[in-house]
């Protein structure tokens, strides 16, 4: 069966496509996408042609903003981001690894001086050896892209 | 040549460069033989020490004192406002209406980055939960060129809680800028964390696992002990390992002449007391170094 067959065309919406396989559940989770109410296609393990397997994620009347992108490009560096309207693609943006994330995860570290004090909660990104790791500003532990799901804003 | 390190905050050992850190050392060791110049005259230091603390805290306040700087400040949290719901931040700022320079040590890791950000003078890092601690790194990398002459080319052994231990994971980034063998001697459970050996891989740097001080005492110049804290070992692994990172006089008599054994202290049962008797002991001299590496760097941030 084609791809095309296995997931319907959105009418207005948003697609992230290319997305590294195993790594479209955790986008769902970290956006909180199941919360919203709206039509949501989900496809995982797809053949590609520039990737051994993807995930993908339809989202109709979904427009995601500036930090939702800056999340999905630490969990899929790669994946293709194509805003829908009538059917047509109208954006589509290619995401990389941002070199630092600002107010979006907070550091698991509980002793971290970033809890108990206001201030930005920045992240630098350190890819090594295929891993995505973030670094804490403040206590500089580093963290895998995994834990700090347990963590969002 | 101008002084890099003046108004600087020193908050990690990566805040400085190999240069910056070769000053320091030369100027305490310079500082140790020669005695101390009133440079700080008129300064007026905070030590702002938010948790007790014995070693650091009277080493930076005497360094002050010498130099002829006054201290103001607190060694607890409970004299300050901090006990009322004050903010770090808040406290900071004031500290920097006050004071030229402000020492910082906070239970929690990163309080002294956020003290940097957010006060308006120079802030050095005297231990920030389980973070960074750089001056005991610098007082560890002027000890080592005292006792051996060089920082090049070493062999070093780290022994005891390596996993953990920040002293030991602060000197090893250091030591990436002189280079070395080094011999990682622990328990399996308190390895050497895996970025510290990506580190050591990334400057071509060799070293090697053991599990007992026998298999290297005689193969290095530099014993740095740490202490080993029983709760972090794994039940099977205490009865087995209490006695193999042991460090007794008879161990050293495998040693080589200029090994020199050192320790962050305070030690428990890991240095047997006899060896304190011994030419290789060298953890008070080491403690001692305290006082003229923050001698060194407080002068260097005051004076251009």
């Amino acid at each position: 069966m084609s791809e095309k067959l296995s997931v319907n065309a959105i009418h207005n919406g948003t697609v992230i496509d290319h997305i590294v396989a195993g790594q479209a559940t955790k986008i769902i989770r970290l956006l909180a996408l199941i919360n919203n109410r709206n039509q949501m296609t989900i496809g995982l393990n797809l053949t590609s042609g520039s990737q051994q397997l993807k995930d993908l994620i339809k989202l109709e009347q979904c427009q995601l903003s500036e930090k939702d992108l800056q999340q999905i490009a630490v969990f899929a560096p790669g994946a293709t981001v194509n805003t829908i309207q009538d059917y047509k693609v109208t954006n589509k943006l290619k995401l990389t690894l941002p070199e630092q994330v600002a107010d979006i995860f907070i550091c698991p570290n509980k002793n971290c001086i970033s809890h108990s004090e206001k201030t930005t909660k920045l992240f630098y990104i350190k890819e090594q050896n295929r891993n995505v790791g973030l670094q804490c500003k403040y206590c500089q532990q580093i963290f895998l892209r995994d834990e700090m799901l347990l963590t969002i804003r | 040549m101008t002084n890099s390190l003046y108004q600087r905050d020193v908050v990690a050992i990566n805040d400085l460069t190999k240069d910056e850190i070769t000053k320091i050392i030369e100027l305490a060791i310079e500082l140790k033989d020669n005695g101390v110049p009133h440079s700080l005259q008129g300064k007026l230091v905070a030590s702002c020490f938010f948790e007790p603390s014995t070693r650091t805290r009277l080493s930076f306040e005497a360094a002050a004192q010498r130099l002829g700087a006054n201290i103001i400040g607190f060694s607890d949290v409970a004299s300050t406002s901090g006990k009322k719901g004050e903010s770090l931040s808040d406290t900071v700022k004031m500290m920097s209406a006050y004071a030229d320079l402000m020492v910082i040590r906070h239970p929690q890791e990163g309080s002294a980055r956020l003290a940097a950000d957010v006060a308006t003078i120079p802030v050095i890092n005297a231990g920030d939960g389980a973070n960074q601690h750089p001056t005991q790194t610098l007082l560890d990398l002027m000890t080592i060129q005292e006792c051996q002459e060089s920082l090049t080319d070493l062999r070093i052994a780290f022994v005891g809680d390596l996993k953990y231990g920040r002293t030991v994971h602060s000197l090893a980034q250091a030591m990436t800028h002189f280079g070395g063998r080094f011999y990682f001697v622990c328990p399996e459970s308190l390895a050497m964390p895996n970025e510290i050996c990506d580190l050591f891989k990334a400057n071509n740097m060799s070293f090697s696992f053991h599990q007992s001080l026998d298999e290297v005492i005689s193969k290095v110049d530099i014993l740095y002990m740490t202490r080993l804290q029983k709760e972090r070992f794994l039940a099977n692994e205490a009865a087995a390992f209490s006695d193999k990172l042991r460090l007794t006089p008879d161990l050293l008599t495998k040693a080589q002449k200029n090994l020199r054994v050192m320790h962050p202290l305070p030690r428990v049962d890991e240095i047997d007391v006899a060896v304190d008797d011994t030419p290789h002991a060298y953890y008070f001299q080491q403690a001692a170094n305290g006082v003229f590496v923050r001698e060194a760097l407080l002068h260097l941030i005051l004076n251009d």
